[in-house]
């Protein structure tokens, strides 16, 4: 435990220096991958027992509204705080729909999701007191009591962005390895024999659901601050998508690898997104073709060797 | 004969017109080595279903202990103490012997989940070890199952289900899809893995030689009923048996 959370403190550390060296808009762009790679850690955890989630972006977008209205509209504005308020709201979210969900496997579970996070955002396209499907505007957080700056902002927001992830990361790695999170794996090897060991499929399934909703709305909290705006596209299936497309490209064997995958994802977004404005996801999709080819269990393999016996600590 | 650990009584089960089971009644002791045999569709799969929990008897009870288990999900049947191995083992592909020992062990452990204690602590991997050690499966310790010959899954398989430290385990077919040679020795292994323990043993087999060498007892079954229950050598000489079961009757 000494060791996740030391190796999780020195990667912490790594990247806020790598961040109060990087140019002010690598700074927001590593802040947005970081809210991704929050959603996709859960989704990690989803792929760990056997399921992928097509609709995480319902647990993304519920922490991002409802952090982004308490800061617009009652005054909150500690980023900390904020980001607490969306994880919990994330969590609670998909431990309202997991007693329906967690009885689903395969396809079904995925679409379900899907579903669910479509209705989501049915209504808040229509919730025209919040927005609409213009959303709102989401002020700038303080930390700690002090509101930086706009020139330093973004920086402040990533640190603590860090910190969260580095958290975050630490405490999956620990669950990865634990006999819970043994027995995760092996359900989604071997759901019967799991059920004929006297272990619940269901219980597993709804607790990574909830972890990962959790982690979603931290994400999504993350992302509204970030941004400084939400709006309904947050749970729109595009959105659940590509942090399904982050996860993959890390896969399921590190804690830390979502993190680079969603840098990558965001940098190759960027660049495309300037240079080649109307081709841009065929370069995400060239890259995730050949990242399936050479590397069918993510980026997250080239360090952690083997799934159950992967060693890799959070970042 | 209180003392048995898993009582059936009258268990009836029918799939359409096909009676599986009728009127099935046993009473097994601890540590008992119990060996059911029959002909294909004699209902000795069936039986294993209902105890297990995979299958609802029409009628009928299933004792464990006194303490009615008929009906359970197999979940709550195995955490009661009724275990099985599978025919076709059941493992987690991609993990060793070592981990799908664990994850037994981790099962069977209980209680409050510990979400961020290892599950590789030096306890639970030398008890692993030495569940592996029993079944002569050190060698295999840290390779994938999916690499291991059909005989070592086997072994796996009914060592993961030992590992739950059962009262009663079911072994269906535990020498099926094993080559006649490393028939004896597997079953050998698993008799030794069990020796010691109070777990009662029933398993499902067709090589009569199996059944005489290591049952202490046999069940035979035909068309859903039990038509000898006795040692060994009293039911293999059964006419009836030799009849229906086993095909020597001249």
């Amino acid at each position: 435990m000494i060791r996740v959370f030391g190796l999780a403190a020195l990667g912490a550390v790594l990247a806020i220096v790598a961040g109060a060296l990087a140019p002010a808009w690598l700074v927001f762009t590593m802040t947005k991958a970081i809210a991704f790679g929050l959603v996709a850690l859960g989704i990690v955890g989803l792929m760990r027992g056997g399921l992928v989630s097509f609709g995480q972006g319902l647990y993304y977008c519920a922490g991002a509204y409802v952090s982004g209205l308490l800061a617009a509209r009652f005054g909150v504005s500690e980023a900390a705080l904020l980001l607490l308020i969306g994880a919990v709201t994330g969590a609670a979210a998909a431990a309202l729909v997991s007693p329906l969900i967690a009885r689903y496997r395969g396809i079904f579970f995925a679409m379900l999701t899907m579903a669910l996070s479509m209705v989501l955002y049915g209504v808040l396209a229509k919730a025209t007191p919040i927005g609409g499907t213009d959303g709102f505007n989401v002020p700038r957080p303080s930390f700690g009591g002090w509101t930086p700056g706009p020139e330093s902002a973004d920086l402040a927001l990533y640190v603590v962005a860090v910190v969260f992830a580095a958290v975050a990361a630490a405490l999956c790695r620990l669950y990865y390895d634990s006999g819970p999170g043994l027995v995760a794996l092996a359900a989604r090897e071997n759901e019967l024999r799991v059920e004929y060991l006297g272990a619940s499929v269901f219980t597993v399934t709804q607790r990574n659901f909830i972890l990962a909703g959790g982690l979603a709305g931290l994400g999504g909290a993350l992302n509204g601050m970030a941004l400084g705006h939400v709006d309904p596209f947050f749970s729109y299936w595009t959105t659940s998508g590509e942090v399904v497309f982050i996860a993959i490209l890390g896969g399921y064997a590190s804690a830390v690898a979502v993190f680079g995958a969603a840098l990558i994802v965001e940098l190759v977004r960027s660049f495309s997104g300037q240079y080649f404005p109307e081709s841009w996801q065929l370069f995400l999709g060239i890259f995730l073709l050949l990242v399936i080819i050479f590397l069918p269990r993510g980026f997250g393999s080239l360090w952690a060797k083997r799934a159950t016996g992967a060693k890799g600590a959070g970042e | 004969m209180s003392a048995a650990i898993l009582e059936v009584r009258g268990l009836n089960k029918s799939f359409g017109a096909v009676v599986a089971a009728k009127d099935i009644n046993v009473n097994v002791m601890p540590a008992a080595r119990l060996s059911l045999i029959g002909s294909n569709g004699a209902g000795k799969t069936t039986f294993v279903n209902m105890v297990t929990g995979y299958l609802k008897p029409d009628s009928g009870e299933v004792l464990l202990d006194g303490k009615p288990i008929t009906g359970l999900p197999p979940r709550r049947i195995t955490q009661a103490g009724v275990c099985r191995s599978f025919q076709i083992p059941q493992l987690c592909e991609t993990m060793t012997p070592t981990e799908n020992i664990l994850v037994s062990t981790e099962i069977a452990a209980g209680g409050a989940p510990h979400f961020f204690r290892p599950a590789r602590r030096r306890e639970t991997l030398a008890a692993a070890a030495e569940m592996l050690e029993r079944f002569g499966l050190t060698e295999f310790a840290n390779r994938p199952v999916n690499e291991l010959p059909g005989g070592v899954r086997k072994l796996v398989d009914i060592a993961m289900s030992l590992a739950m430290k059962p009262r009663v385990l079911l072994l269906d077919e535990p020498t099926s899809g094993v080559s006649s040679e490393e028939k004896f020795p597997l079953m050998d292994k698993v008799m030794a893995a069990l020796a010691g323990e109070k777990a009662a043993a029933i398993f499902v087999e067709h090589d009569m030689d199996i059944v005489t060498r290591y049952a202490d007892r046999v069940l035979a079954f035909y068309a859903g009923e039990i038509i000898a229950d006795d040692a060994p050598e009293d039911v293999l000489s059964d006419p009836a048996v030799q009849k229906y079961v086993t095909g020597t009757a001249r």
